[in-house]
Protein backbone atom coordinates (compact mmCIF):
# COMPACT_ATOMS: atom_id res chain seq x y z
CA UNK A 1 0.00 0.00 0.00
CA UNK A 2 2.77 2.40 0.99
CA UNK A 3 4.68 1.47 -2.17
CA UNK A 4 1.75 2.54 -4.33
CA UNK A 5 1.47 5.81 -2.43
CA UNK A 6 5.18 6.47 -2.85
CA UNK A 7 4.91 5.64 -6.55
CA UNK A 8 2.00 8.06 -7.07
CA UNK A 9 3.88 10.81 -5.20
CA UNK A 10 7.05 10.25 -7.23
CA UNK A 11 5.13 10.34 -10.53
CA UNK A 12 3.39 13.58 -9.51
CA UNK A 13 6.66 15.11 -8.37
CA UNK A 14 8.41 14.04 -11.55
CA UNK A 15 5.71 15.61 -13.73
CA UNK A 16 5.89 18.86 -11.74
CA UNK A 17 9.70 18.95 -11.93
CA UNK A 18 9.61 18.38 -15.68
CA UNK A 19 7.26 21.37 -16.00
CA UNK A 20 9.19 23.52 -13.55
CA UNK A 21 12.48 23.53 -15.49
CA UNK A 22 10.75 25.59 -18.20
CA UNK A 23 9.63 28.21 -15.69
CA UNK A 24 11.28 31.66 -15.54
CA UNK A 25 14.28 32.00 -13.24
CA UNK A 26 13.79 32.93 -9.60
CA UNK A 27 13.62 36.71 -9.15
CA UNK A 28 13.23 37.46 -12.85
CA UNK A 29 11.48 40.86 -13.02
CA UNK A 30 10.37 40.22 -16.61
CA UNK A 31 8.69 36.86 -16.07
CA UNK A 32 5.10 36.71 -17.43
CA UNK A 33 3.67 36.88 -13.91
CA UNK A 34 5.66 39.99 -12.97
CA UNK A 35 5.67 41.91 -16.27
CA UNK A 36 2.03 41.30 -17.19
CA UNK A 37 -0.41 44.14 -17.71
CA UNK A 38 -2.26 43.55 -14.44
CA UNK A 39 0.79 43.29 -12.17
CA UNK A 40 2.48 46.40 -13.61
CA UNK A 41 -0.78 48.33 -13.45
CA UNK A 42 -1.09 47.56 -9.75
CA UNK A 43 2.44 48.78 -9.05
CA UNK A 44 2.32 51.91 -11.19
CA UNK A 45 -1.25 53.11 -10.81
CA UNK A 46 -2.33 52.10 -7.32
CA UNK A 47 -1.19 55.32 -5.69
CA UNK A 48 -2.65 57.45 -8.44
CA UNK A 49 -6.02 55.71 -8.35
CA UNK A 50 -6.48 55.09 -4.63
CA UNK A 51 -3.80 57.10 -2.72
CA UNK A 52 -2.92 53.98 -0.72
CA UNK A 53 0.86 53.47 -0.54
CA UNK A 54 0.52 49.78 0.38
CA UNK A 55 -0.32 48.13 -2.93
CA UNK A 56 -1.23 44.83 -1.29
CA UNK A 57 -3.98 46.48 0.76
CA UNK A 58 -5.30 48.36 -2.28
CA UNK A 59 -5.41 45.25 -4.45
CA UNK A 60 -6.96 43.23 -1.61
CA UNK A 61 -9.74 45.60 -0.61
CA UNK A 62 -10.41 47.48 -3.82
CA UNK A 63 -9.31 45.89 -7.10
CA UNK A 64 -10.09 42.38 -5.87
CA UNK A 65 -12.92 43.38 -3.55
CA UNK A 66 -15.22 40.56 -4.63
CA UNK A 67 -12.53 37.97 -3.96
CA UNK A 68 -11.80 39.30 -0.49
CA UNK A 69 -15.46 39.63 0.41
CA UNK A 70 -16.20 36.03 -0.42
CA UNK A 71 -12.98 34.83 1.23
CA UNK A 72 -14.40 36.43 4.35
CA UNK A 73 -17.65 34.57 3.71
CA UNK A 74 -15.63 31.34 3.39
CA UNK A 75 -14.05 31.96 6.80
CA UNK A 76 -17.48 32.65 8.30
CA UNK A 77 -18.88 29.51 6.67
CA UNK A 78 -15.91 27.53 8.00
CA UNK A 79 -16.67 28.72 11.53
CA UNK A 80 -20.36 27.88 11.15
CA UNK A 81 -19.45 24.44 9.79
CA UNK A 82 -17.25 23.70 12.81
CA UNK A 83 -20.05 24.72 15.17
CA UNK A 84 -22.56 22.62 13.22
CA UNK A 85 -20.31 19.54 13.18
CA UNK A 86 -19.25 19.64 16.82
CA UNK A 87 -22.61 20.59 18.28
CA UNK A 88 -24.19 17.85 16.20
CA UNK A 89 -26.76 20.00 14.46
CA UNK A 90 -28.80 17.84 12.12
CA UNK A 91 -27.45 14.52 13.43
CA UNK A 92 -30.17 13.92 15.96
CA UNK A 93 -29.25 13.10 19.55
CA UNK A 94 -25.64 13.64 20.52
CA UNK A 95 -23.99 10.30 21.16
CA UNK A 96 -21.05 11.41 23.27
CA UNK A 97 -19.31 7.99 23.11
CA UNK A 98 -16.22 9.50 24.69
CA UNK A 99 -16.94 11.47 27.85
CA UNK A 100 -15.13 14.74 28.36
CA UNK A 101 -12.21 14.27 30.70
CA UNK A 102 -12.90 15.63 34.20
CA UNK A 103 -11.50 19.04 34.91
CA UNK A 104 -8.37 19.29 36.96
CA UNK A 105 -9.01 20.01 40.59
CA UNK A 106 -8.35 23.37 42.16
CA UNK A 107 -8.85 26.82 40.75
CA UNK A 108 -7.51 27.87 37.40
CA UNK A 109 -6.36 31.27 38.55
CA UNK A 110 -2.60 30.96 38.57
CA UNK A 111 -1.35 34.32 39.80
CA UNK A 112 1.79 34.56 37.65
CA UNK A 113 0.07 33.53 34.41
CA UNK A 114 -2.96 35.67 35.18
CA UNK A 115 -0.97 38.80 35.95
CA UNK A 116 1.25 38.37 32.89
CA UNK A 117 -1.82 38.05 30.68
CA UNK A 118 -3.50 41.05 32.26
CA UNK A 119 -0.48 43.16 31.36
CA UNK A 120 0.16 41.55 27.97
CA UNK A 121 -3.33 41.32 26.50
CA UNK A 122 -4.07 45.08 26.30
CA UNK A 123 -0.77 45.54 24.45
CA UNK A 124 -1.61 42.71 22.04
CA UNK A 125 -5.06 44.16 21.39
CA UNK A 126 -3.69 47.66 20.88
CA UNK A 127 -1.17 46.26 18.41
CA UNK A 128 -3.97 44.39 16.64
CA UNK A 129 -5.95 47.61 16.23
CA UNK A 130 -2.80 49.33 14.95
CA UNK A 131 -2.27 46.57 12.39
CA UNK A 132 -5.87 46.96 11.18
CA UNK A 133 -5.80 50.75 11.06
CA UNK A 134 -2.29 51.12 9.65
CA UNK A 135 -2.79 48.64 6.81
CA UNK A 136 -2.67 51.49 4.28
CA UNK A 137 0.91 52.46 5.14
CA UNK A 138 2.62 49.33 6.43
CA UNK A 139 2.18 45.56 6.19
CA UNK A 140 -1.15 44.86 7.81
CA UNK A 141 -4.88 44.94 7.32
CA UNK A 142 -8.06 43.23 8.37
CA UNK A 143 -6.95 39.61 8.15
CA UNK A 144 -3.69 40.08 10.05
CA UNK A 145 -5.12 42.41 12.69
CA UNK A 146 -8.18 40.18 13.11
CA UNK A 147 -6.03 37.13 13.74
CA UNK A 148 -3.95 38.99 16.36
CA UNK A 149 -7.09 40.27 18.08
CA UNK A 150 -8.59 36.75 18.05
CA UNK A 151 -5.32 35.41 19.47
CA UNK A 152 -5.56 37.78 22.42
CA UNK A 153 -8.97 36.32 23.35
CA UNK A 154 -7.62 32.79 22.87
CA UNK A 155 -4.67 33.62 25.14
CA UNK A 156 -7.07 34.74 27.89
CA UNK A 157 -9.08 31.54 27.48
CA UNK A 158 -5.91 29.42 27.70
CA UNK A 159 -4.44 31.30 30.65
CA UNK A 160 -7.60 31.10 32.79
CA UNK A 161 -10.16 28.67 31.40
CA UNK A 162 -12.70 28.79 28.61
CA UNK A 163 -15.35 30.27 30.91
CA UNK A 164 -13.14 33.34 31.44
CA UNK A 165 -12.77 33.67 27.67
CA UNK A 166 -16.48 33.19 27.12
CA UNK A 167 -17.22 35.87 29.71
CA UNK A 168 -15.47 38.34 27.43
CA UNK A 169 -16.70 36.83 24.18
CA UNK A 170 -19.89 34.79 24.68
CA UNK A 171 -21.16 32.43 22.00
CA UNK A 172 -23.88 34.82 20.94
CA UNK A 173 -21.44 37.72 20.66
CA UNK A 174 -18.93 36.00 18.41
CA UNK A 175 -21.63 34.70 16.12
CA UNK A 176 -23.15 38.16 15.79
CA UNK A 177 -19.72 39.77 15.39
CA UNK A 178 -18.82 37.38 12.58
CA UNK A 179 -22.00 38.19 10.70
CA UNK A 180 -21.68 41.93 11.37
CA UNK A 181 -18.20 41.94 9.79
CA UNK A 182 -19.53 40.55 6.52
CA UNK A 183 -22.48 42.93 6.72
CA UNK A 184 -20.10 45.92 7.06
CA UNK A 185 -18.22 44.72 3.99
CA UNK A 186 -21.39 44.19 1.98
CA UNK A 187 -22.78 47.54 3.15
CA UNK A 188 -20.01 49.35 1.28
CA UNK A 189 -20.93 47.36 -1.82
CA UNK A 190 -24.63 48.07 -1.42
CA UNK A 191 -23.90 51.74 -0.77
CA UNK A 192 -22.08 51.95 -4.09
CA UNK A 193 -24.94 50.12 -5.81
CA UNK A 194 -27.52 52.39 -4.22
CA UNK A 195 -25.71 55.46 -5.58
CA UNK A 196 -25.77 54.02 -9.08
CA UNK A 197 -22.33 52.40 -9.48
CA UNK A 198 -21.32 48.75 -9.55
CA UNK A 199 -21.18 46.61 -6.41
CA UNK A 200 -18.03 47.52 -4.39
CA UNK A 201 -17.15 50.42 -6.73
CA UNK A 202 -16.16 52.69 -3.84
CA UNK A 203 -15.33 55.84 -5.81
CA UNK A 204 -19.01 56.77 -6.07
CA UNK A 205 -19.22 56.87 -2.26
CA UNK A 206 -17.67 60.35 -2.23
CA UNK A 207 -21.23 61.60 -2.59
CA UNK A 208 -22.01 60.49 0.96
CA UNK A 209 -18.54 61.08 2.45
CA UNK A 210 -18.15 64.78 3.12
CA UNK A 211 -14.83 66.29 2.17
CA UNK A 212 -13.62 63.50 -0.10
CA UNK A 213 -13.13 63.11 -3.80
CA UNK A 214 -13.57 59.90 -5.77
CA UNK A 215 -10.00 58.89 -4.97
CA UNK A 216 -10.15 59.51 -1.23
CA UNK A 217 -13.54 57.77 -1.10
CA UNK A 218 -11.78 54.59 -2.22
CA UNK A 219 -9.08 55.18 0.39
CA UNK A 220 -11.56 55.51 3.25
CA UNK A 221 -13.86 52.73 2.04
CA UNK A 222 -10.90 50.33 2.10
CA UNK A 223 -10.39 51.07 5.80
CA UNK A 224 -14.08 50.37 6.47
CA UNK A 225 -13.92 47.12 4.57
CA UNK A 226 -10.78 46.05 6.47
CA UNK A 227 -12.55 46.72 9.77
CA UNK A 228 -15.38 44.43 8.62
CA UNK A 229 -12.88 41.70 7.73
CA UNK A 230 -11.18 42.12 11.13
CA UNK A 231 -14.51 41.65 12.95
CA UNK A 232 -15.26 38.40 11.14
CA UNK A 233 -11.74 36.98 11.48
CA UNK A 234 -11.54 37.82 15.22
CA UNK A 235 -14.89 36.21 15.93
CA UNK A 236 -14.31 33.08 13.87
CA UNK A 237 -10.78 32.49 15.22
CA UNK A 238 -12.13 32.52 18.76
CA UNK A 239 -15.14 30.39 17.75
CA UNK A 240 -12.84 27.76 16.21
CA UNK A 241 -10.72 27.63 19.37
CA UNK A 242 -13.69 27.54 21.74
CA UNK A 243 -15.40 24.70 19.90
CA UNK A 244 -12.35 22.58 19.09
CA UNK A 245 -11.00 22.75 22.66
CA UNK A 246 -14.28 21.62 24.24
CA UNK A 247 -15.67 19.28 21.56
CA UNK A 248 -18.45 21.74 20.91
CA UNK A 249 -19.72 21.77 24.51
CA UNK A 250 -18.31 25.23 25.33
CA UNK A 251 -17.56 24.26 28.91
CA UNK A 252 -14.45 23.09 30.68
CA UNK A 253 -11.90 22.86 27.94
CA UNK A 254 -8.19 23.22 28.45
CA UNK B 1 27.23 19.77 -12.79
CA UNK B 2 25.62 21.12 -15.93
CA UNK B 3 22.26 19.83 -14.78
CA UNK B 4 22.69 21.55 -11.42
CA UNK B 5 23.60 24.99 -12.78
CA UNK B 6 21.12 24.87 -15.62
CA UNK B 7 18.01 23.38 -14.04
CA UNK B 8 18.28 23.34 -10.26
CA UNK B 9 19.95 26.56 -9.10
CA UNK B 10 17.97 29.10 -11.19
CA UNK B 11 14.72 27.37 -10.21
CA UNK B 12 15.57 26.36 -6.66
CA UNK B 13 12.32 27.89 -5.35
CA UNK B 14 10.27 25.59 -7.58
CA UNK B 15 12.31 22.56 -6.51
CA UNK B 16 11.66 23.34 -2.86
CA UNK B 17 7.96 23.76 -3.56
CA UNK B 18 7.79 20.44 -5.43
CA UNK B 19 9.64 18.59 -2.65
CA UNK B 20 7.40 20.07 0.07
CA UNK B 21 4.35 19.25 -2.03
CA UNK B 22 5.52 15.64 -2.39
CA UNK B 23 6.04 15.34 1.38
CA UNK B 24 2.52 16.63 1.99
CA UNK B 25 0.98 14.40 -0.66
CA UNK B 26 2.83 11.33 0.68
CA UNK B 27 1.53 12.01 4.18
CA UNK B 28 -2.02 12.45 2.89
CA UNK B 29 -1.93 9.20 0.90
CA UNK B 30 -0.05 6.75 3.12
CA UNK B 31 -0.51 7.84 6.73
CA UNK B 32 -3.14 5.98 8.72
CA UNK B 33 -3.61 8.58 11.42
CA UNK B 34 -6.17 11.21 10.41
CA UNK B 35 -4.32 14.00 12.26
CA UNK B 36 -1.16 13.11 10.35
CA UNK B 37 -3.18 13.34 7.14
CA UNK B 38 -4.25 16.84 8.15
CA UNK B 39 -0.64 17.77 8.89
CA UNK B 40 0.18 16.54 5.38
CA UNK B 41 -2.58 18.73 4.00
CA UNK B 42 -1.10 21.74 5.81
CA UNK B 43 2.36 21.04 4.39
CA UNK B 44 0.76 20.76 0.93
CA UNK B 45 -0.95 24.14 1.41
CA UNK B 46 2.29 25.71 2.59
CA UNK B 47 4.04 24.43 -0.54
CA UNK B 48 1.43 26.13 -2.74
CA UNK B 49 1.76 29.37 -0.77
CA UNK B 50 5.55 29.24 -1.13
CA UNK B 51 5.15 28.68 -4.87
CA UNK B 52 2.94 31.74 -5.34
CA UNK B 53 5.00 34.03 -3.14
CA UNK B 54 8.26 33.01 -4.83
CA UNK B 55 6.69 33.88 -8.20
CA UNK B 56 6.24 37.45 -6.94
CA UNK B 57 9.92 37.93 -6.13
CA UNK B 58 12.01 40.25 -8.29
CA UNK B 59 15.78 40.56 -8.10
CA UNK B 60 16.65 43.58 -5.93
CA UNK B 61 13.01 44.64 -5.47
CA UNK B 62 11.45 46.02 -2.32
CA UNK B 63 8.16 45.12 -0.66
CA UNK B 64 5.22 46.65 -2.57
CA UNK B 65 4.72 49.64 -0.27
CA UNK B 66 5.63 53.18 -1.32
CA UNK B 67 7.79 54.94 1.27
CA UNK B 68 10.16 57.85 1.69
CA UNK B 69 11.05 60.10 -1.22
CA UNK B 70 8.91 58.28 -3.76
CA UNK B 71 5.82 58.60 -1.60
CA UNK B 72 6.60 62.29 -0.94
CA UNK B 73 7.10 63.05 -4.63
CA UNK B 74 3.92 61.17 -5.57
CA UNK B 75 1.95 63.04 -2.90
CA UNK B 76 3.22 66.40 -4.15
CA UNK B 77 2.44 65.57 -7.75
CA UNK B 78 -1.08 64.37 -6.98
CA UNK B 79 -1.77 67.42 -4.84
CA UNK B 80 -0.98 69.47 -7.95
CA UNK B 81 -3.10 67.19 -10.13
CA UNK B 82 -6.08 67.51 -7.81
CA UNK B 83 -5.68 71.27 -7.43
CA UNK B 84 -5.58 71.68 -11.19
CA UNK B 85 -8.62 69.48 -11.59
CA UNK B 86 -7.14 67.47 -14.44
CA UNK B 87 -4.03 66.33 -16.18
CA UNK B 88 -4.18 69.22 -18.68
CA UNK B 89 -3.50 71.65 -15.86
CA UNK B 90 -0.53 69.77 -14.47
CA UNK B 91 1.99 71.18 -16.96
CA UNK B 92 1.72 74.87 -16.01
CA UNK B 93 1.53 73.88 -12.34
CA UNK B 94 4.80 72.00 -12.53
CA UNK B 95 6.31 74.94 -14.45
CA UNK B 96 5.14 77.21 -11.67
CA UNK B 97 6.65 75.00 -8.97
CA UNK B 98 9.96 74.93 -10.82
CA UNK B 99 9.75 78.73 -11.27
CA UNK B 100 9.38 79.18 -7.53
CA UNK B 101 12.24 76.81 -6.92
CA UNK B 102 14.34 78.52 -9.60
CA UNK B 103 13.79 81.99 -8.17
CA UNK B 104 14.72 80.72 -4.72
CA UNK B 105 17.96 79.43 -6.15
CA UNK B 106 18.54 82.59 -8.20
CA UNK B 107 18.55 84.79 -5.10
CA UNK B 108 22.07 83.63 -4.70
CA UNK B 109 23.66 85.35 -7.76
CA UNK B 110 26.36 82.77 -8.22
CA UNK B 111 23.78 80.12 -8.83
CA UNK B 112 21.79 82.07 -11.39
CA UNK B 113 22.80 79.67 -14.10
CA UNK B 114 21.52 76.72 -12.16
CA UNK B 115 18.24 78.54 -11.58
CA UNK B 116 17.80 79.19 -15.30
CA UNK B 117 18.51 75.58 -16.09
CA UNK B 118 15.89 74.48 -13.61
CA UNK B 119 13.42 76.95 -15.07
CA UNK B 120 13.89 75.75 -18.62
CA UNK B 121 13.62 72.13 -17.47
CA UNK B 122 10.36 72.89 -15.72
CA UNK B 123 9.01 74.75 -18.76
CA UNK B 124 9.95 72.01 -21.17
CA UNK B 125 8.53 69.36 -18.92
CA UNK B 126 5.30 71.26 -18.41
CA UNK B 127 4.87 71.81 -22.15
CA UNK B 128 5.55 68.20 -22.94
CA UNK B 129 3.03 67.14 -20.35
CA UNK B 130 0.53 69.60 -21.82
CA UNK B 131 0.95 68.19 -25.30
CA UNK B 132 0.52 64.69 -23.96
CA UNK B 133 4.02 63.77 -25.14
CA UNK B 134 4.78 62.41 -21.68
CA UNK B 135 2.32 60.78 -19.36
CA UNK B 136 2.33 60.19 -15.67
CA UNK B 137 4.13 56.91 -16.33
CA UNK B 138 7.15 58.79 -17.61
CA UNK B 139 7.65 60.82 -14.48
CA UNK B 140 9.87 57.96 -13.46
CA UNK B 141 8.60 57.95 -9.91
CA UNK B 142 7.39 54.38 -9.72
CA UNK B 143 9.46 51.75 -11.42
CA UNK B 144 7.57 48.43 -11.58
CA UNK B 145 10.83 46.49 -11.40
CA UNK B 146 11.68 48.10 -8.07
CA UNK B 147 8.68 46.65 -6.21
CA UNK B 148 7.69 43.03 -5.70
CA UNK B 149 4.54 41.91 -7.49
CA UNK B 150 1.64 42.60 -5.08
CA UNK B 151 -0.89 40.27 -6.72
CA UNK B 152 0.41 36.85 -5.50
CA UNK B 153 0.83 38.33 -2.02
CA UNK B 154 -2.85 39.31 -1.98
CA UNK B 155 -3.96 35.88 -3.16
CA UNK B 156 -1.88 34.11 -0.50
CA UNK B 157 -2.91 36.54 2.24
CA UNK B 158 -6.49 35.36 1.95
CA UNK B 159 -5.43 31.76 1.28
CA UNK B 160 -3.57 31.54 4.61
CA UNK B 161 -6.58 32.62 6.68
CA UNK B 162 -8.95 30.44 4.67
CA UNK B 163 -6.45 27.60 5.23
CA UNK B 164 -6.82 28.08 8.99
CA UNK B 165 -10.62 27.89 8.67
CA UNK B 166 -10.53 24.73 6.52
CA UNK B 167 -7.99 23.12 8.88
CA UNK B 168 -10.41 23.89 11.71
CA UNK B 169 -13.23 22.14 9.84
CA UNK B 170 -10.93 19.14 9.26
CA UNK B 171 -10.05 18.95 12.96
CA UNK B 172 -13.74 19.21 13.90
CA UNK B 173 -14.56 16.27 11.62
CA UNK B 174 -11.69 14.23 13.14
CA UNK B 175 -13.04 15.01 16.63
CA UNK B 176 -16.47 13.77 15.60
CA UNK B 177 -14.96 10.58 14.15
CA UNK B 178 -13.08 10.01 17.40
CA UNK B 179 -16.25 10.57 19.39
CA UNK B 180 -18.06 8.01 17.22
CA UNK B 181 -15.41 5.28 16.91
CA UNK B 182 -12.94 5.97 19.71
CA UNK B 183 -9.99 5.99 17.32
CA UNK B 184 -8.49 8.12 14.58
CA UNK B 185 -6.54 5.30 12.88
CA UNK B 186 -8.02 4.78 9.44
CA UNK B 187 -7.66 0.98 9.45
CA UNK B 188 -9.35 0.57 12.82
CA UNK B 189 -12.20 2.84 11.73
CA UNK B 190 -12.72 0.77 8.57
CA UNK B 191 -12.79 -2.45 10.62
CA UNK B 192 -15.32 -0.99 13.00
CA UNK B 193 -17.46 0.17 10.10
CA UNK B 194 -17.38 -3.38 8.66
CA UNK B 195 -18.36 -4.86 12.02
CA UNK B 196 -21.32 -2.52 12.10
CA UNK B 197 -20.17 -0.47 15.03
CA UNK B 198 -20.83 3.24 15.31
CA UNK B 199 -23.68 5.27 13.95
CA UNK B 200 -22.73 4.85 10.31
CA UNK B 201 -21.64 1.19 10.51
Amino acid sequence: MKIFGLLAVLVTGGLLISAVVDFPDFGDPHSPANAGVVATHFVEKTYEETHVPNMVTAVLADYRGYDTMFETVVIFTGGIAIIAILQGIGLGRRRGAVPTPPRADGDHHDIIVGTTCRILIPVIQLFALYVVAHGHYSPGGGFQGGVILGASFILWAIARDLDAGLARMPERRFLVLGAVGIFIYAAFGWGAQFLGANFLDYSILHKVMPGTGPVMARYHSMLGVEVGVAFTVTAIMFAIYAHLSTRGKLEGGL
Amino acid sequence: MGFLTEYVIPHFNFWIYVILLMIGLYAMITKNNLIKKLIGMSIFQTAIILFYVSLAAKEGARIPILTGDVLYAEKKLHAVVEEGGGKEAVGPQITQISQIEASAVAEDEEEEEVGEELLSYGKNFGEELDEGAVGHDHLGLIDPDAYANPLPHVLMLTAIVVGVATLGVGLAIVQMIYREYGTIEEKEILEKVKEGEGKYG
